[in-house]
């Protein structure tokens, strides 16, 4: 049998995504990061005897949200069920999850191509622009965290019982690249609904990767592997490179791929065998007793509804046609709300939107990089971009005012004059330089007039000297060339 | 005569008017107790001082103020032991109350007594406990029933006021009828569960055991209602139940569901139910035959769904974070296997391992799906009989008390014990039992009054009637 001269690797997302509530999934206890150990819990989320859950309504409509934005059928009536495995960070060694009637299922994740990695974002496969289809949307709460010493190992049960939303892919990716920009556009699509901070280094959004390979063309999937301990989307991307080519280096000798889960060392940039997957754990679910199904076509969904936020792809539409900034700036736009926001109340006062963008997205941003907690006003930005285009202060003027804009918040119009930066644009001003210049400069004058036309820069270079820089460039070369040529 | 023998509505009068102080009920239990809880054995834990301190403080113009209560020992009370009567909850003292115990604090009510139970409600005998059997108060070589034995004996056997059991296949109502004292189980969704410890959620029932239909009531109007911890709580308004006895059952449409009356049951026990039902014909009600085809079905869904929902709610206890740790384990595993191996009693494994077996992969199409289809025919054979009558009239128990030791080694004939009890908490349906007579050696016979769901005021108007022209209430057993 000859090999096959192309292998694909076929791709599946497991994501969990930990819900912006204010309480936990089913009891009052606060969700939050960081609290000292096991200080946030109650009977309920430790499992304590007698203990019941009552389901959060604000995870409930997060969840149909994320399942709105991503186009998701919802379910109109919904049911949690059990999930029994032991665990000692799992306090009641069954998961309330939902396995049958999902709240959500279908929908899909586009891929934005600036979510690609950098190195990738003019390849194909970023600018095939695929749409990689979803298999549900669930509910589910999280379990606590073990912590291990020497002797002995301890839980805290503080993170047990948070929401936390498990997002499944079909088998729809195909390259590394492709995963990573599934994670970065799902999570743009979370942060624009605000339904989580997705932050994967806090564990705020978790991925397990299915993968196997095949010979391009062929239909029948390879055996699979998923991978664990993935702490970040160049984690996700990494990992996979890596994994991909040990399946493909695998199988070109003929070896047979092993069903089983396997860990990602970052350090070691390699996987390794976690456990084998000789028998499938049987969860043995069933409806969770203590929990009514959860109708959500009584208020639930609508509720869900007035919240759609404008979404990633819209946004980065609208901000093209109307505001006229490129692909890539929408893009960035998009991905961080905080900033867009920054930026549109700064376009929103003039006309030249997209000169706006350019200065907030290149300089502003390289100074300070949390819109949030800048003293300038955004408002600053659209008066800044004005001056330039009506020519009150060329480039060079701009930039100084931009950097007393940063050291010094104030209107860039009141800089100018404290700088007293404004170019000269008065004609008869203007007209007065250049004469002085022409009577100063015979040599160039001469030059000129027998047909070197480079000869004009002296004389130009004599009225910026004249006029301190003021001088407006464009309007001393028409004035200049007149005079000379009459 | 001792404050021990008198109902609550009586103790609850005589304590408004100032005639008569908590304490002097304590005390008066306190002495019962004394001579009689040795033979008896109702309770697994008795504070004694914690008791008497609470009377002290008692505050008699709240509606329960002053009267002392035995919770079963599955009913989570703030500091309190609740052991299920099982080695694996030794040494747990309850983090909060019950929400079914709050209201009764807040009630003014002081408890009194934790009581015994067959090992984490599983049982029809109180055999099955870890913590010692409990005897029957009329016959002391027999059971009390179970399993809420504990709860029905310390009543019958005035050792208690009242008392809380809970109820997921019979286990209020059989021992009532056993002991000879009234046993409710209201519909599921009644009273919150909020606080007691789970056997099967879908099935299990808080209710009281009082020596009277009217203390029943009582009790119920303090529990009944939503509670927000508790999502399967009903929401309707809250009721106070039986403010106005009738005394009548004219024109009560009266239920006999002919699979109740087996040709195995006790002679005595279907002759002293058939009169029952003649005394409400006498009165004024008429009686109908039903049928709820789907009955012979009951004990095999029962015992596929309540142990389904067991093996996933017992699974908590494993040593980790409460109760019984095993010492000194290898590892993880070893820490599981051990702290329940040594923790939980032979009847409840066989649970866990029933239950674990149904919901398994492959099986549990035939099984718990199955189950589930069923209990649906179940619940429509109720609501079918519903719009022929107002309430239905069966045994509590196929047969009085039976002797100790007699089917701990027979787990079926054990689970046929709840053959009248068990259908109920598979529909949901509230239903009561009280007593109707005496076999000739002197052993209380149950009658079983059914409603349809959220029926209790009728339940318990149709008791009252009956209960008060008779005097088997009135009886005290002889231990």
């Amino acid at each position: 049998m000859s090999s096959p001269a192309k292998w694909e690797a076929v791709i599946g997302l497991e994501v969990h995504v930990q819900l912006h509530t204010q309480t936990k999934m089913f009891c009052g206890c606060i969700n939050q990061y960081g609290g000292a150990a096991n200080s946030q819990v109650c009977p309920v989320c430790l499992g304590m005897p007698g203990s019941l859950p009552v389901p959060n309504e604000e995870a409930i409509r997060k969840t149909i949200l994320t399942g709105l934005m991503l186009g998701c059928r919802i379910a109109p009536v919904a049911r949690f069920d059990r999930k029994n495995y032991f665990y000692p960070d799992m306090p009641k060694n069954y998961q309330i999850s939902q396995f049958e009637d999902p709240l959500c299922a279908g929908g899909a994740v586009g891929l934005d191509p600036f979510l690609f990695p950098k190195d990738l974002q003019e390849s194909d496969e970023a600018k095939a622009k695929r749409s990689i289809r979803l298999t549900r949307i669930h509910l589910e709460e999280d379990v606590a965290k073990s912590f291990h010493y020497e002797e002995r190992s301890g839980i805290d049960f503080n993170r047990a019982g948070t929401p936390l939303m498990e997002i499944v892919s079909e088998a729809d990716l195909r390259t590394p690249g492709e995963a990573f920009a599934f994670l970065g556009s799902l999570r743009q699509v979370l942060l624009s609904g605000g339904v989580s901070s997705a932050d994967m280094e806090k564990g705020q959004m978790r991925c397990d990767v299915n993968v196997s390979v095949r010979p391009v063309g062929q239909k029948e999937f390879g055996t699979k592997v998923e991978l664990k301990n993935l702490n970040s989307i160049s984690g996700v991307r990494r990992a996979l490179e890596y994994e991909i080519g040990r399946q493909i280096g695998a199988v070109e000798k003929g070896e047979a791929i092993q069903h089983e889960t396997r860990r990602w060392d970052d350090d070691a940039g390699a996987t390794f065998t976690m456990r084998t997957k000789e028998k499938a754990h049987d969860y043995r679910y069933f409806p969770e007793p203590d929990l009514l199904p959860v109708r959500t076509d009584q208020g639930l969904r609508k509720a869900a509804e007035s919240g759609l936020p404008e979404l990633p792809a819209a946004l980065q539409a609208r901000l093209m046609q109307e505001n006229g900034v490129t692909a890539y700036q929408a893009s960035v736009l998009a991905a961080d709300r905080v900033l867009c926001g920054y930026y549109e109340k700064a376009a929103a006062g003039t006309k030249h939107k997209a000169a706006v963008a350019n200065w907030i997205l290149n300089d502003f941003l390289a100074t300070q990089p949390d819109p949030a907690t800048s003293p300038v006003r955004p408002e600053f930005f659209g008066e800044l971009a004005g001056l330039v285009v009506e020519g009150v202060i060329n480039s060079a003027q701009a930039k100084k005012v931009f950097a007393e804009l940063m050291a010094n918040p104030a209107s860039p119009k009141a800089i100018v004059e404290k700088l007293g930066l404004a170019q000269i644009s008065d004609v008869g001003a203007l007209a007065a330089f250049c004469d002085e210049a022409i009577a100063a400069n015979p040599r160039s004058v001469e030059d000129y007039r027998s047909g070197k036309s480079n000869a004009i820069n002296a004389l130009k270079g004599f009225v910026m000297k004249k006029s301190q820089g003021k001088a407006n460039p464009t309007q001393v070369d028409e004035i200049l060339k007149a005079k000379l040529s009459a | 005569m001792s404050l021990a023998h008198e109902t609550l509505a009586s103790l609850r009068r005589r304590l408004s008017s100032k005639e008569i102080h908590s304490r002097d009920i304590v005390k008066d239990l306190l002495t019962e107790i004394g001579t009689r809880e040795k033979t008896v054995h109702a309770f697994t834990h008795i504070d004694e001082k914690a008791a008497l301190a609470a009377a002290e403080k008692a505050d008699s113009s709240l509606p329960l103020g002053g009267i002392p209560i035995a919770l079963k020992d599955n009913l989570n009370a703030l500091g309190d032991p609740c052991t299920c009567s099982s080695k694996i909850l030794e040494g747990y003292k309850a983090p909060y109350d019950a929400t079914a115990v709050a209201r009764l604090r807040q009630a003014g009510a002081i408890f009194l007594g934790r009581t015994n139970m067959d090992e984490f409600a599983m049982g029809s005998s109180t055999e099955n406990s870890a913590l010692g059997i409990t005897r029957n108060p009329w016959d002391s070589t027999r059971i009390p029933g179970g399993s809420s034995g504990g709860s029905a004996a310390a009543v019958a056997g005035r050792l208690a006021i009242a008392a809380l059991g809970s109820d997921t296949g019979g286990s209020i109502r059989q021992p009532a009828a056993l002991c000879g004292c009234v046993g409710l189980k209201p519909t599921y969704g009644r009273i919150s569960r909020y606080g007691l410890v789970a056997f099967a959620s879908s099935l299990d029932q808080i209710g009281p055991l009082t020596r009277t239909v009217e203390d029943s009531a009582i009790l119920l109007s303090a529990l009944a209602g939503h509670d927000p911890r508790d999502n399967t709580t009903d929401l309707r308004k809250p009721e106070t139940f039986l403010s106005k006895p009738t005394g009548s059952v004219q024109g009560l449409r009266v239920g006999l569901p002919k699979e109740y009356f087996l040709p195995g049951m006790s002679p005595e026990a279907e002759a002293a139910v058939r009169g029952a039902a003649h005394w409400f014909e006498k009165n004024g009600a008429t009686l109908v035959e039903v049928s709820l085809p789907h009955t012979p079905a009951a004990i095999a869904v029962y015992y596929i769904l309540a142990t389904a929902e067991a093996s996933a709610n017992l699974a908590r206890f494993d040593g980790v974070r409460y109760g019984r740790r095993a010492v000194e384990p290898k590892d993880l595993l070893d820490l599981y296997h051990r702290s329940r191996s040594e923790g939980f009693g032979p009847e409840v494994k066989r649970r866990i391992i029933l239950g674990t077996f149904v919901l398994s992969q492959g099986y549990a199409d035939a099984y718990y799906r199955k189950a589930q289809k069923v209990r649906g025919l179940l619940r429509q054979d109720f609501e079918s009989a519903f719009t022929k009558c107002d309430l239905l009239l069966t045994p509590t128990s196929p047969e009085p008390a039976f002797p100790l030791g007699e089917r701990t080694q027979d787990p079926l004939k054990m689970y046929l014990a709840d053959v009248f009890t068990i259908s109920t908490n598979l529909a949901g349906n509230g239903a009561i039992s009280l007593p109707c007579g005496f076999t000739k050696s002197n052993l209380p016979i149950g009658l079983q009054l059914i409603g349809p769901h959220f029926g209790e005021e009728k339940i318990l108007q149709a008791a009252h009637a009956y209960e008060q022209s008779h005097d088997f209430w009135k009886r005290m057993p002889p231990v």
